[in-house]
C-alpha cells in the first residue's frame, strides 16, 4: 500500500506577470492523506487545477500509476480516477441532488437507478442524503456531502479537496474526517488543501508546503508543531496577536430583546437577541453562516431599523437611526462581502474611502467632495495597513481579497470608532494579513473601543475574544467569558440540538 | 352589433393560426434563456426570417423550402448576437436591442423587390376521417403543418429539458455557468447552440406570418410579435406548457377582438386592440406568482478565468 499513485515532476505554470507554480515536484502515495499547504497566492489552486485538467502546465510532467498523465479536460481526469471537491461549491441551486450528481458523472445511470445508488453510498460513508431535495435548500454541510458523494460514485483513486472545512461546524468536520479516514483506509489517496494547521496535523500523513509558487518544504504533520508549519508557509515567524490586560469599561452598546424579520427571502430572522459589549472588550460571535449573521450586522449598522429602544449606544436609543447617523456618533461596521457591500467594486480606493469616511473624517463640505483630504485619508489607510496596491486610484475590484480586506477594515479602524462591528474580518485572507487585521482590532480595543467580531473561524474568535456568544437560527446564546470554553461547549452553543449527528461509520 | 356573426368554431380555428408565430418564437427564446442568455433580438430575427422565407418561397415556389430558409436566416442573424455576447463579451441587453434594429433594417433592404407579391399558398392538412369531423375537424385538423410542428416543438422542448441529459446540461449552464465550467462543460459552445436554436425558431415564426398568416411581405410586418414572445417567456416562468397557454390566450383574444370589432361592439377600437396584451399579461402574472424563478445566470456574461 505504499507505492506511488501520482507523481508530479517539475510542474511550471506562468500567467502574465506572475509565476503561479515554479518547478513543483512531489509524490502522492496510494491511500495517503496528503496536505497541500500555503498562503493565498502560493499557487495551491493552480496546482490542483492542473491535476484536475482545468489548466494546462507550461512545463513538467505528471504520472499516474507510472503511466504518463496529462488530462486535457476535467472529463479526462475523472475518467482516470481523479475527482475534486471544490472550495466554492460547484453545485446548481435550482436542481435537485440527483441531477447535480448526474452532471458530475461521465456516464450517469438512469435517474431511476441513480437515486438508490446515492442512498446506498451516502449511508455507507455516514453522509445521509435525500436524492430528491433541491440543493438550494441544503445546509453548507449537506451541500458538501453532495459534492463528496458525486466523487465517490465514480470510485476515485485520488480525491482532491480544496478547503473543505471552511464552512462546517466542528461536529460536521468530525463527520467529514471519519469519512476521509475510511476512504484512505480503502486505498483512496486524498490531496487535502487547507490553511488550518491543526486540522492538517490531525488528519494528514504527509504535507507539501508551497510559497510564492515554489515548493519550500515537506514534513510529516504529526511530527512538527503548527507553529513550525506556519513558519514554513510564511517564510518567517508569525507573531501571535498581543493582547493587553485590563478590565472592561462602561457599557458601550446594548441590544435588548431584538426580534427582526430578515429582508431577504432566504435570510434568517433575528429572534429575541440581547447582548452587551463594554469599552475595551472584544465580543466574538460564532455560528455557521446563514444563522442571522448578516441580519445582526444590518441591525447594528442601521441598514435594518428596529424599535428605538432595542439598540442603545452609550445610553442613547439608536434603534431607529439610519447608518449615516450611527456612523456620525461612532458606531462603525465592516460587512462580510468585500465586493459589493463593504466596497463598490468599480470605484477607486479613494472613492471607497469617501463612501464610509465622509461623516467622521469630514470629507465633504456643503455638498461638495473634498478630493484632496479624501485622497490623504485613503493613502493613510494604505500605509497604515500595508495594502498592496499600485495607487489610491486603483479600482477596488483589482485588489486581491486579502489586500481589499485590509483596506476595508483599516478604513473603519482609522475613523476612531467607539464601537466597531466586523463580520468575517479575515475570510479568505492569508495568515500574515489575518494576523495584522487581528492585531489592529486588539489595538483598537486596547484604546478603549468596543469590538464585536462576527466570524465562522473559531480559532480566530478564541484568539482575540474576551467574551463569546453564538448565533443559531437567529437566536443568540447568552454571552460567556471566552477563556476556558472548550471546543465541545462551543460546538453545542453553535449547533444547539444539531441534526448533523455523527452517523455510524463502519471501520 | 351582431354577435351572432361570430362563428365559435371558426374563431377557435383562427386562434391556432394567430398564436403560432408567437409560440414558435417564444419556445425558441425559452431555450435560449434556459441556457442563461437573454436575447432581446427576437423581433429582428423574426422579421429577418419573414423575408428570408418569403423570398425563398417566391423564388422556388415551395413553402417548405421557404420555412427552411427562414430558420437558416434567423439562425445566421442570431450568430451575430452569439459572436457579440459570447466571444466579444458585449452586454446582452444592448446587443439584443441592436440586433432587433439591425434585423428590421436588413429585412427592409432584402424585401425591396418582394413588396406586393403573393406567395404560393401552403397546403392544408387533410386527414381523411379527422378533418371531416363536424366541428372538431374544422377547429383542430384542417391547419397547415406548421401549426402542428409548433405544438410538437413545445412538447419536444418540454421533454428534452425534463428528461434528457442534454436538457439537464442546458439548464445547468443557465443556472451557474461557473459551476458548469468547473465540471468541464463547454459553456460557450452550449450557449451558442441555444442562441442559434432560438434564432431558427424566431425565423420560423416570422415566416409563418409572411407566408400563411398575412400572406404577403410588408416592412415591419411582425409588428411587435417578437416582443410579445419575449414577455411570454418571462410571464410563463420559463415553462414550455405555460408558453403554449400564453400564446393561445394571446392568439384567442386577438382573434376575438377582431371579431368584436367587425361585429361593431360599442367599445372604442383602441381598447379592443390593446386587450390581447393586457389580458395575456394579466393572466400570466397571476400564474407566475409561484416561486419559480429565472435561470440564475440569465443575462450574465461568462468569462472562463484561468
Amino acid at each position: 500500500m505504499t507505492e506511488v499513485l501520482l507523481s508530479i515532476d517539475g510542474l511550471t505554470k506562468a500567467y502574465p506577470g506572475v509565476v503561479a507554480n515554479d518547478d513543483v515536484s512531489f509524490d502522492i502515495k496510494r491511500g495517503e492523506v496528503h496536505a497541500l499547504l500555503g498562503e493565498n497566492g502560493a499557487g495551491k489552486s493552480t496546482l490542483v487545477k492542473m491535476i484536475y485538467g482545468l489548466v494546462k502546465p507550461d512545463k513538467g510532467t505528471m504520472a499516474l500509476n507510472g503511466a504518463r498523465y496529462a488530462p486535457a479536460e476535467p472529463r479526462a481526469a475523472r475518467a482516470t480516477g481523479v475527482a475534486m471537491v471544490f472550495q466554492h461549491f460547484s453545485l446548481f441551486d435550482a436542481l435537485n441532488v440527483a441531477e447535480n450528481i448526474a452532471l458530475g458523472m461521465e456516464n450517469p445511470p438512469s435517474p431511476r437507478d441513480l437515486a438508490p445508488r446515492i442512498r446506498e453510498v451516502s449511508e455507507a460513508y455516514g453522509l445521509p442524503l435525500d436524492p430528491f431535495r433541491t440543493v438550494g435548500d441544503l445546509s453548507a454541510g449537506e451541500r458538501q456531502r453532495v459534492e463528496i458523494i458525486r466523487c465517490l460514485l465514480q470510485d476515485p483513486k485520488l480525491l482532491i479537496m480544496d478547503e473543505p472545512t471552511s464552512v462546517l461546524t466542528p461536529q460536521e468536520v468530525e463527520i467529514l474526517f471519519q469519512t476521509l479516514r475510511k476512504l484512505s483506509a480503502e486505498g483512496t489517496a486524498i490531496l487535502y488543501i487547507s490553511h488550518k494547521l491543526e486540522e492538517i496535523r490531525t488528519l494528514c500523513d504527509e504535507a507539501t508546503i508551497l510559497r510564492l509558487g515554489k515548493k519550500v518544504g515537506e514534513c510529516v504533520p504529526r511530527e512538527v508543531s503548527a507553529a513550525q508549519m506556519a513558519e514554513m508557509m510564511v517564510g518567517s515567524a508569525l507573531k501571535p496577536p498581543k493582547r493587553r490586560e485590563g478590565d472592561a469599561g462602561v457599557v458601550a452598546l446594548e441590544i435588548e430583546n431584538l426580534s427582526l424579520a430578515s429582508p431577504s427571502e432566504f435570510g434568517t430572522a433575528l429572534k429575541d437577541v440581547s447582548l452587551t459589549v463594554r469599552r475595551g472588550e472584544v465580543l466574538g460571535i460564532g455560528g455557521v453562516a446563514g444563522n442571522g449573521q448578516d441580519e445582526l450586522l444590518g441591525a447594528l449598522s442601521g441598514e435594518l431599523k428596529s424599535a428605538a429602544g432595542a439598540v442603545t449606544f452609550g445610553g442613547a436609543e439608536i434603534g431607529n437611526m439610519g447608518p449615516k447617523m450611527r456612523r456620525k456618533i461612532g458606531l462603525l461596521t465592516a460587512p462580510e462581502e468585500r465586493l459589493g457591500h463593504a466596497a463598490a467594486p468599480d470605484m477607486s480606493l479613494t472613492e471607497n474611502a469617501l463612501l464610509t469616511g465622509a461623516e467622521r473624517e469630514g470629507l465633504t463640505a456643503r455638498g461638495f467632495l473634498k478630493w484632496g483630504t479624501t485622497k490623504d485619508f485613503a493613502e493613510r489607510i494604505i500605509a497604515a495597513f500595508d495594502v498592496r496596491t499600485p495607487s489610491a486610484g486603483t479600482a477596488a475590484r483589482a485588489l486581491s481579497g486579502g489586500n481589499l480586506q485590509k483596506f476595508v477594515i483599516g478604513r473603519e479602524v482609522l475613523q476612531r470608532p467607539e464601537v466597531l462591528v466586523v463580520n468575517q474580518p479575515t475570510w479568505g485572507v492569508d495568515a500574515s494579513a489575518a494576523a495584522a487585521i487581528r492585531q489592529a482590532l486588539l489595538d483598537l480595543a486596547a484604546g478603549g473601543a468596543a469590538i464585536i467580531v462576527i466570524s465562522q473561524d473559531l480559532d480566530e474568535l478564541m484568539e482575540i475574544s474576551d467574551t463569546f456568544a453564538a448565533l443559531n437560527e437567529g437566536r443568540l446564546t447568552p454571552v460567556r467569558p471566552a477563556a476556558g470554553l472548550t471546543i465541545e461547549e462551543i460546538g453545542l452553543m453553535m449547533g444547539g440540538a444539531s441534526d448533523m449527528e455523527v452517523a455510524h461509520v463502519d471501520a | 352589433m351582431d354577435l351572432s356573426a361570430i362563428n365559435p368554431a371558426l374563431l377557435l380555428a383562427s386562434l391556432m393560426v394567430a398564436a403560432t408565430p408567437i409560440l414558435l418564437a417564444a419556445i425558441g427564446e425559452l431555450v435560449t434563456e434556459k441556457s442563461g442568455v437573454l436575447n432581446l433580438g427576437v423581433e429582428g430575427m423574426m422579421i429577418t426570417g419573414a423575408i428570408c422565407g418569403f423570398a425563398a418561397t417566391i423564388e422556388t415556389g415551395s413553402p417548405a423550402i421557404g420555412f427552411v430558409a427562414a430558420a437558416v436566416g434567423g439562425a445566421l442573424l442570431s450568430l451575430l448576437f452569439a459572436f457579440l455576447t459570447q466571444f466579444a463579451l458585449a452586454n446582452q441587453v444592448a446587443s439584443g436591442l441592436a440586433l432587433t434594429l439591425f434585423g428590421l433594417g436588413l429585412s427592409s433592404l432584402l424585401g425591396q423587390d418582394y413588396v406586393g407579391l403573393k406567395p404560393p399558398s401552403t397546403p392544408q392538412l387533410d386527414i381523411p376521417i379527422l378533418s371531416d369531423l363536424p366541428v372538431l375537424g374544422q377547429i383542430l385538423f384542417r391547419h397547415d403543418m406548421m401549426v402542428y410542428f409548433a405544438l410538437a416543438l413545445v412538447a419536444a422542448v418540454w421533454a428534452a429539458l425534463k428528461f434528457t441529459r442534454v436538457g439537464l446540461i442546458l439548464r445547468a449552464v443557465g443556472e451557474s455557468h461557473d459551476a458548469a465550467h468547473a465540471l468541464g462543460y463547454k459553456v460557450v459552445r452550449i450557449r451558442v447552440l441555444a442562441i442559434m436554436f432560438g434564432g431558427a425558431c424566431a425565423g420560423l415564426g416570422g415566416a409563418y406570418i409572411s407566408l400563411i398568416r398575412v400572406p404577403q411581405w410588408t416592412e415591419g410586418m411582425t409588428a411587435g410579435a417578437g416582443w410579445i414572445a419575449l414577455a411570454l417567456v418571462v410571464f410563463a416562468s420559463w415553462k414550455p406548457w405555460r408558453v403554449l397557454l400564453g400564446a393561445y390566450l394571446f392568439g384567442g383574444v386577438t382573434v376575438l377582438q377582431l371579431n368584436l370589432q367587425a361585429a361593431g361592439l360599442a367599445i372604442p377600437v383602441e381598447y379592443l386592440s390593446m386587450s390581447p396584451y393586457l389580458i395575456t399579461i394579466l393572466v400570466l402574472v397571476i400564474m407566475s406568482s409561484d416561486r419559480s424563478k429565472a435561470p440564475a445566470s440569465l443575462g450574465r456574461i461568462f468569462h472562463a478565468s484561468q
